[in-house]
C-alpha cells in the first residue's frame, strides 16, 4: 500500500471513529470549555496553514507564482460575498490565465 | 423514518431547507474531485475519500498535505484534527436522534457541518423536524457530494496539466472558502494570519506536511489562554 492509499484509508477510519465516538459517549465528557475553545480554533489554524502551504510553496521551497493571483482573486470574491463555486472558479481561471502568459 | 404525521407546511419547509443545502454543498464535491486528481490521487481513491471519509475539510486536508509532498502520517493527523468537529456534532445530535446499532453507524457517518446545522436551524419547528432535517440533509449531501466528486474527478482527469487549468490555485481558494465563514472575531482573523505566517516560516526548515500540523499548537496555546469563555467549575 503506498502513501496515497494509507492517506485514504487512515483518514476514513479516523474520521469515522470520531463521528461514531461523538454519537456514543455521554455529552459532558468532552464539553470542558478549554477543550471546546481549542477545538474551535483548530479548523481556523489548519485551514489557514493549508492556504499558505498550497499557495506559496513547492515541496520545501517558498515561492510566489500564478497561484498567488488566484488566491487574491478568491479573497476578493469572498469579500464581495460570492458563493463558494464562484470563489473557486474565479481563482482557477485567473491563475490559469497568468500561467499561460508567463 | 417514523410515519408520525406532521403539519404539511413544516414538513415541506424542512424538506426544502434540506434539499437546497444538499444541492449547494454537494456541488462543492466537484471542486474536491478535481483537486484530488490534481494532487495525484486516482479516481477510485478520490471517490473512496468522499464515500468513506465524507467530511469536506478533512478530505481537502489529506489531498492537500499529500499533494504538497507530505507523509501519510501528517496527512492523517491533520485530517483527524479537523474531524474532531464531527465528534462534537455527534455529542449534540445523539440525544436528539436516540439511535442504536446500524442506524447509529449511519447517523455517525452523516454527522457533518451541514446535517447538524440544518437540524439546529429547525429548532423552532420541534424535535421531529430537527430529526428530519438531520437525516434529509445528511443523506442528501452524501448523495450529491459523491456524484459531484465523481464528475469533478473525471473532468480533471480529462484536462491533464492541473496548473494549465488553474486547479493548483483552486485548492487554496477552496480552503479559503472553507475558513472564511469561521473568521468572525478579530481574534479569529489574527489567529488565521498567524497560522499562515507560522506555516510559511516552517516550510523551508521542516519536512512537507509538518508546517500544517504544527499550527495546531497555535490553537492549543490560544485556546488555553482564552479566559473569558471559561466559567469556574
Amino acid at each position: 500500500m503506498n502513501k496515497l492509499w494509507w492517506g485514504v484509508m487512515g483518514t476514513s477510519a479516523a474520521v469515522f471513529a470520531l463521528k461514531y465516538l461523538g454519537q456514543s459517549i455521554p455529552e459532558n465528557y468532552l464539553s470542558h470549555p478549554k477543550f471546546k475553545s481549542i477545538n474551535g480554533y483548530i479548523p481556523i489554524v489548519l485551514l489557514s496553514a493549508l492556504i499558505g502551504v498550497q499557495t506559496f510553496s513547492e515541496k520545501t521551497k517558498l515561492m510566489i507564482d500564478h497561484r498567488a493571483l488566484g488566491l487574491g482573486v478568491a479573497l476578493l470574491a469572498l469579500m464581495l460575498r460570492a458563493p463558494f463555486p464562484i470563489v473557486v472558479i474565479s481563482a482557477a481561471a485567473s491563475s490559469a490565465l497568468l500561467y499561460h502568459f508567463t | 423514518m417514523s410515519a408520525t404525521p406532521r403539519p404539511p407546511s413544516y414538513r415541506g419547509q424542512t424538506f426544502r431547507d434540506s434539499l437546497s443545502v444538499s444541492l449547494t454543498v454537494g456541488s462543492y464535491g466537484a471542486a474536491f474531485g478535481a483537486a484530488s486528481i490534481a494532487a495525484g490521487f486516482s479516481v477510485v481513491q478520490t471517490s473512496l475519500l468522499s464515500l468513506l471519509t465524507f467530511s469536506g475539510a478533512s478530505q481537502f486536508a489529506v489531498i492537500g498535505v499529500i499533494g504538497a509532498g507530505g507523509s501519510a502520517i501528517s496527512a492523517i493527523a491533520t485530517a483527524t484534527l479537523l474531524g474532531f468537529r464531527n465528534g462534537l456534532y455527534g455529542l449534540r445530535m445523539a440525544p436528539l436522534l436516540k439511535v442504536r446499532g446500524l442506524r447509529r453507524v449511519l447517523a455517525a457517518h452523516v454527522t457533518i457541518d451541514e446535517s447538524t446545522g440544518v437540524a439546529l436551524s429547525q429548532e423552532s419547528r420541534g424535535e421531529e423536524a430537527m430529526r428530519s432535517g438531520f437525516w434529509l440533509t445528511g443523506i442528501g449531501v452524501f448523495i450529491f457530494w459523491n456524484l459531484f466528486t465523481l464528475a469533478g474527478a473525471f473532468g480533471a482527469q480529462a484536462m491533464g496539466n492541473p496548473a494549465a487549468w488553474g486547479l493548483d490555485a483552486a485548492v487554496p481558494a477552496a480552503f479559503l472558502g472553507l475558513v472564511w465563514p469561521r473568521l468572525v472575531t478579530n481574534t479569529d482573523r489574527f489567529i488565521s494570519l498567524a497560522a499562515v505566517a507560522l506555516a510559511l516560516v516552517l516550510i523551508p526548515i521542516s519536512p512537507a506536511g509538518l508546517p500544517v500540523i504544527a499550527t495546531a499548537g497555535l490553537a492549543v496555546v490560544i485556546g488555553l489562554r482564552k479566559k473569558d469563555s471559561i466559567p469556574h467549575e
